[in-house]
């Protein structure tokens, strides 16, 4: 009873906090505080997910997209000269729309809850998991057994990626020039400096 | 003390799980707040000795006649705390007074899932490594945060080059830890320990060498530790993130969070890959000798010798340059965790080291 108690109470609490950021994330003024509210609202679903159990998606999400992503994010935003105030004109003329998508994924949420599961048992009370129970074990056998194949494609998809914006991104200049590390290694003193023996002046 | 006693039976369990809980978090917390301090004067000494000087040698702990110097760090830490605080004029203000806290929460709860010693450790969680991973990556939050929120072109280029250096090593590092759990084959830093039992041979440092030294160099990386230094840089953008912060914010800022996590990297390091808490006598001597006992003196004893490591090299290596440091981590530490990582699946197959006992 307690630990259901304190379970609700968390959830409210962090559900609040991730809907403040995310809210955040659109009106703050200044592009930094939206990127740091975005962090916060990363964060708080991580903990959202933790609660239900799902403990490796929750450290996952936050050691993903917080700790990586969300972090060369802020570079980026922090280096850009971003006018404020233009980035601001179209939060009024474009409001409609995030409602539209809003009000949709809110449908598609309620027809996933509500609906697919009409009468069948919602699973409200499911028993708290056993200890020995591993999220990351039952996950990590699931994925190299039953699903190998399409996680290597996605793999396979990341990669093929990662190339793709190297290579859209490196230019060739004429007169670009490269440094050989290996002939910077094995350079002796002997190839870059030459000892002249300079005879001493006589005196007159 | 009786009264305490049958107050302490009259409370509820669920009261005094959460008490005794508190009351080991503040222990490891104030244990890894004391080690801090002792590093701050130990760095000074060690260092001072391998220059030939003295280091710190004027404040004595209550007076006491032998090792003077040994009350510095409490001296310096009064110092900080009662100089003003400077916020700069055009600085943004919240963030930069809460910078240095977000540097310091990962810092300090990382530990909750070290483990000390065979029966303790404050969360015995299964995805330890990965808490681990995800909460010292939140640590350059704070250091990028302070270098915008000061409004300083210095501490600005600081937090760049931070980001930039530990996105780069945090990869190297993440496949490092890859290696050493297909080795122990779990998550839990405790059942990694266990992995490793049979004697200084049978820890991972014999198997996963170069995953060690890719750890063990990432982490002084991670860490903005000489040679990798190049976030503060005081040659060139004289104090990198921290320039604008002075008293107290410093010192949560900078010292407590860098320092304290030197420690952590030691204690991950120990614990990965010399054998935490295990004897590295066990198996060679008889079972019931002392020294064959695990205990927390022998981490103790391996975090002090990575951190003298820390030390030694900011005595000895030049600075990097900051090209150097990337093609370092990018396209040298990378490629060979892979490399490595691949050498792994042969002797999983060869069933060899730590492999063996699968059968």
């Amino acid at each position: 009873m307690t630990a259901n108690l304190l379970t609700s109470v968390l959830f409210y609490f962090y559900g609040a906090v991730l809907v403040a950021a995310s809210l955040g994330v659109v009106l703050a003024r200044n592009p930094v505080r939206a990127a740091l509210c975005l962090v916060l609202a990363f964060f708080t679903s991580a903990v959202l997910w933790l609660l239900l159990e799902a403990e490796f998606l929750g450290i996952v999400l936050v050691l993903v997209y917080v700790g990586a992503v969300m972090v060369l994010f802020l570079f980026v935003v922090m280096m850009l000269d971003i006018n404020v105030a233009q980035l601001r004109e179209g939060l009024v003329r474009y409001a409609w729309l995030g409602a539209l998508v809003a009000g949709v994924m809110i449908g598609e949420v309620a027809y996933v809850v509500w609906f697919r599961h009409l009468g069948l048992p919602l699973a409200l009370d499911a028993p708290p998991l056993p200890l020995a129970y591993s999220n990351t074990k039952s996950l990590g056998a699931v994925l190299y057994t039953d699903y190998l194949l399409p996680f290597q494609l996605a793999a396979v998809v990341l990669l093929v990626a990662i190339v793709a914006a190297i290579s859209l991104t490196t230019r060739r200049r004429p007169g670009y020039k490269h440094q050989d590390i290996a002939a910077q290694v094995a350079v002796r003193s002997a190839d870059r400096l030459r000892i002249v023996k300079v005879e001493a002046e006589k005196r007159p | 003390m009786g009264t305490l006693l049958a107050l302490w039976n009259g409370m509820p369990a669920y009261l005094q799980t959460v008490i005794v809980l508190l009351v080991e978090v503040l222990a490891v917390m104030i244990g890894v707040i004391l080690a801090v301090a002792f590093l701050t004067l130990g760095e000074r000494k060690i260092i001072g000795w391998m220059h030939v000087r003295h280091g710190p040698n004027q404040v004595r702990l209550f007076g006491l006649p032998f090792f003077k110097g040994l009350a510095q760090p409490f001296a310096d830490t009064i110092k900080l705390l009662l100089k003003e605080i400077v916020v700069p004029a055009n600085a943004d203000r919240t963030l930069f007074l809460i910078a240095p806290l977000i540097a310091l929460v990962p810092a300090l709860s990382t530990w909750a899932v070290v483990p000390f010693s065979p029966d303790f450790v404050l969360a015995d969680i299964d995805a330890g490594l990965l808490y681990v991973l995800a909460l010292t990556s939140l640590g350059v939050y704070g250091i990028i945060l302070a270098g915008w929120a000061s409004n300083s072109k210095y501490a600005m280029l600081g937090a760049m080059r931070s980001a930039a250096q530990i996105v780069a090593y945090e990869i190297a590092m993440g496949f490092a830890l890859v290696g050493v759990l297909m080795a122990s084959g779990s998550l839990n830093l405790t059942d990694i320990v266990r992995a490793q039992v049979g004697g200084a041979l049978a820890w991972n440092w014999f198997w996963l060498l170069p995953l060690m030294a890719v750890y063990f160099i990432s982490g002084v990386a991670e860490t903005n530790r000489a040679p990798f230094d190049v976030v503060e840089g005081e040659s060139e953008i004289v104090g990198g993130f921290h320039v604008e912060y002075s008293g107290a914010t410093f010192a949560t800022l900078f010292a407590l969070p860098e320092y304290a996590n030197m420690i952590l990297v030691a204690t991950l390091a120990s614990v990965l890959f010399v054998g935490g808490w295990l004897s590295p006598f066990d198996g060679y001597l008889p079972a019931s000798s002392p020294f064959a006992q695990p205990s927390f003196l022998w981490l103790f004893m391996k975090v002090l010798a990575f951190l003298f490591c820390f030390l030694w090299f900011r005595a000895t290596f030049p600075r990097y340059r900051y090209d150097q440091i990337m093609r370092l981590g990018w396209k040298v530490f990378i490629p060979l965790t892979l490399l490595w990582i691949v050498v792994e699946c042969g002797m999983a197959w060869a069933r060899v080291g730590p492999w063996a006992r699968l059968v």
